[in-house]
């Protein structure tokens, strides 16, 4: 019997394609956000909220990644905002891959923000590196205050998170401090956002910090393993 | 089901470790899989036997290690195994800790048969 010691990390070639697509967006000055959440979570009508607050102070791209349909990425060009779609087939989260090839049919001069609206699904998107700045956890007050102990993973590698639907609270079974706690405790420094993409609250702070990112470039190293 | 994509890397970076005619003579592969890294072991397993089936690599079986959640506290030293996220100090409640353990996704080592 022999043994071949590997000890190599598994997604060690996305992680490279995911360093590449991270060097393009810097040579380019383009801040990126990864937006990951549940379904139905929100994260098309907090990016609708978001082009029409930041209107043209911010040029903004974005990268919809999409199960079956392309009906998101119609929702997005409806703004006249540049949107490259990638349709996954059934997968479940992107892949480096996927974005690089998204990024060669975006105008990269014309982008200083850009957003991938990832697959629906708090599990599989958490380990991809797509090479973006940060991955930002959209969570909405109708899925419970329990997603941050059900997934950590995506709660630790996020850098914020936003709580969408704050109109509803009255009527449903979420305690937002409950909330943030559990957040909290699963990653200390999250910023954290409350917004209802219906009323329109909050979606001014979230735009002003974007712009803040977008104006500083604000391009820190990770801090996390994948 | 991200654990398929994750099987096909495997299986990548088999082929990239051994050469092309000890494929067959493979008997275990050694995969390390941390608490947190969000991967389930029996979908895991169950993606590698599915895509192994029919190739080379069909007789290789899989052996899954189980890293488990471990942070180390900055203020008073204490390295505590914790209940799968929480950052919290179990000693004296600082969440200023790191994690030592639980994010690895490794392919570990390869078994040939003689
Ligand atoms: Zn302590």
């Amino acid at each position: 019997m022999s043994v071949i010691t590997v000890e190599r990390k598994i997604l060690a070639k996305n992680d490279e394609l995911a360093e590449h697509n991270r060097n393009l967006l810097k040579q380019n000055e383009i801040f990126t956000i990864n937006l990951v959440s549940s379904p139905g979570s929100g994260k098309t009508s907090l990016l609708e909220k978001t082009f029409e607050t930041l209107g043209s102070k911010v040029d903004i791209s974005v990268i919809e990644g999409d199960v079956q349909t392309s009906l998101d990425a119609e929702r997005v060009a409806n703004y006249n905002v540049p949107v490259v779609s990638i349709v996954t087939n059934g997968a479940c989260h992107l892949e480096a891959k996927l974005v690089q090839d998204a990024l060669s049919n975006l105008d990269l001069e014309k982008t200083e923000l850009l957003f991938i609206e990832n697959v629906g699904n708090l599990v599989c998107p958490a380990g991809f590196d797509l090479g973006e700045n940060m991955k930002i956890v959209l969570v909405s007050t109708t899925e419970g205050d329990d997603k941050p102990l059900k997934y950590p993973k995506m709660f630790r590698n996020s850098e914020a998170m936003i709580i969408n639907k704050t109109d509803l609270i009255p009527y449903v079974n979420c305690n937002i401090e409950t909330l943030k706690n559990n957040a909290l405790n699963v990653n200390p420094g999250l910023k954290i956002f409350e917004v209802s993409c219906t009323s329109g609250a909050g979606i001014k702070e979230w735009c002003n910090w974007l712009v803040e990112n977008v104006r500083t470039k604000h391009s820190h190293e990770k801090q996390l393993m994948y | 089901m991200h654990e398929l994509s994750i099987a096909k890397n495997i299986v990548e970076i088999i082929k990239e470790s051994v050469e092309e005619n000890d494929l067959r003579s493979i008997e275990r592969v050694v995969l390390k899989v941390g608490e947190l890294s969000g991967v389930v072991p029996d979908s895991l397993q169950f993606s590698l036997e599915a895509i192994s089936t029919g190739t080379e690599l069909e007789s290789a079986k899989y052996e899954m290690k189980r890293i488990p959640f471990t942070i180390k506290c900055k203020v008073c030293g204490n390295v505590s195994d914790n209940e799968l996220g929480i950052v919290k100090c179990p000693v004296c409640g600082s969440k200023d800790t790191e994690v030592v353990s639980g994010n690895e996704l490794l392919i570990s080592e390869i078994i040939l048969k003689n």
